[in-house]
């Protein structure tokens, strides 16, 4: 029988050494990593190639909820089991779509039970952790056989280009294939749209300008223009966009 | 809180500014059933509020002053009392008035008297009822059924750390586990009657070791209570539902943690509780937050009336939950 290699992820640390000593008393496991945060997992889980994740729910940087999210996008997807202390909410949820998970405290059998039984999120049961999802905290970008984890707060704006969406962070660009209507609704609190393929992040507006520009039929005409924080880019704005000058 | 006499207690602010309200909220409406358009109205509660005001405040005055005999009556008695003593104010105060001021203004004094029974009589005739309604016997119920309820989120992941010691550190688990035992004990038991501060802040301190096991460093708490009334009482458990609070909301979510404040102090008769924790506006989740918040306000509201307060407030990404008591 193959070792399965496990991940653990929980934010506490009496709750990663119990989840430990009960696996050391489980054959054929091998604890290949521990994260702090969903976010660790993700990341872990590519670096190891991961069998198995046992995360928890409720963690700072990126819920467990989240992370199994960005984990569909690995190749193989890694199997998950959910553990939390109490989140009636989630149980609910988990019960309907038949989602594996463990009530803290573990116990040994029940430990066992799920690890023999688990198997990889099937597509219903990814759309039902969707309610459970609050606004992401990262993106995750799909490049080279890899995930990249971008913090939302990074994000200076989304353009939308003929296929895909382009993502500005200081350091470069990377493409995510979602759409801006979604990202906008989602992110509706941190995001403006300056032009109809735009969305921009309000923190990362240092202040606005007026332009004259050239158009398509060679006339000069003078444009406004959002300055950012961090990058020489400017992004234009649509007549129509206007008065959220006025706004700000 | 007074459980024997069915009379309101007169030296009670709440109280007092109650009855101004209804009182002249009455004179309100006289005004507005005897006037047919707005500068008559005015004309009309002036001229009435400039009979009624005095004796009102008179009137609060002797009530204030007679309250310790008032507590010694029978109800009805208490009843009659009051009324004699308003009728007496009444009789004066027009007798008074009508002479210096306006004596064609016509009410008469008789009048006069009448109309303040029948005043007096709705004022008491509302603390019958709102004492009914705060009852003793239903204000115990509802503050047993109020008593703080700890989070079963706290509950299983704290057994679930304690566990965890129980192989590595079996000496730290039994301390962790007597902990518990205190916290459940105060929880479970009957928090009706008022204790000292000083126990109250010994359980958080209790309950701040279990959750400092599961949160090792990110969990700061600063206590700035040299200031304190250590015998000073308060009702239990207002304190540490609170810091449960804070915990969750402003330290749980943070991957590198936080400081929780704790400041108390007394000024004059004042007894202030002032504790704070990170805000992330970000995650602001507070639905779990106002249940607590709304059962500490109406615990304070039954053992206080208005005399005691809660207030909220955000400065500059830290979250604080502000007590004002009188101390007694």
């Amino acid at each position: 029988m193959n070792t399965i290699k496990i991940i653990i992820a929980d934010d506490e640390a009496p709750a990663r050494n119990r989840l430990r000593d009960l696996l050391g008393d489980i054959a054929h496991v091998d604890i290949v990593a521990e994260a702090h945060n969903g976010k660790e997992a993700v990341d872990l889980a590519m670096q190891h190639a991961a069998d198995l994740l046992l995360l928890d729910i409720r963690m700072p940087v990126m819920d467990g909820i989240e992370a199994a999210q960005h984990l569909q996008k690995l190749d193989p997807k890694p199997n998950i089991i959910f553990t939390t202390a109490y989140d009636t909410y989630a149980i609910r949820a988990f019960d309907l779509s038949a989602i594996d998970y463990l009530l803290k405290p573990i116990r040994l059998e029940r430990l066992k039970t799920a690890i023999n039984k688990v198997h990889a999120l099937k597509p219903a049961q990814i759309k039902a952790l969707q309610p459970l999802q609050n606004i992401r905290s990262h993106l995750s970008i799909h490049e080279r056989g890899r995930i990249i984890l971008l913090p939302i707060d990074e994000i200076i704006y989304f353009r939308a280009e003929q296929k895909y969406t382009t993502v500005r962070t200081i350091e470069r660009e990377y493409l995510l294939e979602e759409s801006l209507t979604q990202l906008e609704t989602e992110f509706s609190e941190r995001l403006l749209r300056l032009h109809r393929n735009c969305l921009v992040a309000k923190q990362f507006i240092r202040g606005f300008e007026k332009r004259s520009m050239v158009n398509e039929q060679d006339q000069s005409e003078t444009q406004w223009v959002a300055l950012l924080k961090g990058i020489p880019e400017t992004i234009a704005i649509s007549r129509r966009q206007q008065h959220l000058i006025k706004e700000i | 809180m007074r459980k024997n006499s069915r009379l309101p207690n007169l030296r009670n602010v709440g109280i007092l500014l109650r009855i101004l309200l209804i009182a002249n909220i009455l004179a309100m409406l006289n005004a507005l059933l005897l006037s047919t358009n707005v500068t008559q109205f005015l004309t009309q509660f002036t001229e009435l509020s400039a009979a009624v005001e005095p004796i009102l405040i008179l009137s609060l005055v002797c009530l204030f002053a007679v309250n310790p005999i008032l507590a010694q009556l029978q109800y009805w008695q208490g009843i009659l009392l009051i009324i004699l003593i308003e009728i007496a104010l009444t009789a004066a105060g027009f007798t008074i008035f009508n002479q210096y001021f306006s004596p064609d203004v016509g009410t008469s004094v008789s009048r006069a008297c009448l109309l303040t029974t029948i005043v007096t009589g709705i004022v008491l005739f509302y603390f019958n009822l709102q004492q009914r309604a705060y009852s003793p016997a239903i204000a115990e119920a509802r503050l047993q059924a109020l008593q703080a309820r700890i989070r079963p989120h706290f509950l299983f992941n704290s057994i679930n750390a304690v566990l965890s010691l129980i192989r590595s550190q079996p000496k730290r688990a039994e301390t962790a586990l007597e902990d518990m035992a205190d916290l459940f004990r105060v929880l479970m038991a009957d928090n009706r009657d008022l204790v000292p501060l000083a126990q109250e802040i010994a359980l958080c301190r209790q309950y701040l070791s279990i959750e400092k096991l599961r949160l090792e460093e990110r969990l700061i708490v600063n206590w700035q209570i040299e200031q304190m009334p250590p015998d000073a009482l308060i009702p239990p458990l207002i304190l540490q539902p609170l810091l449960e609070n804070a915990v969750y909301h402003g330290i749980e979510p943070l991957a590198e943690g936080g400081e929780i404040n704790i400041h108390i102090f007394s000024k004059k008769h004042e007894l202030a509780i002032i504790i704070s924790n990170p805000y992330l506006r970000d995650k602001a989740n507070h639905q779990g937050n106002k249940m607590a918040l709304r059962n500490i306000k109406e615990r304070l509201l039954l053992h206080y009336d208005l005399e005691a307060s809660l207030q909220t407030k955000v400065t500059d990404n830290r979250y604080e939950v502000q007590i004002r008591l009188p101390s007694q």
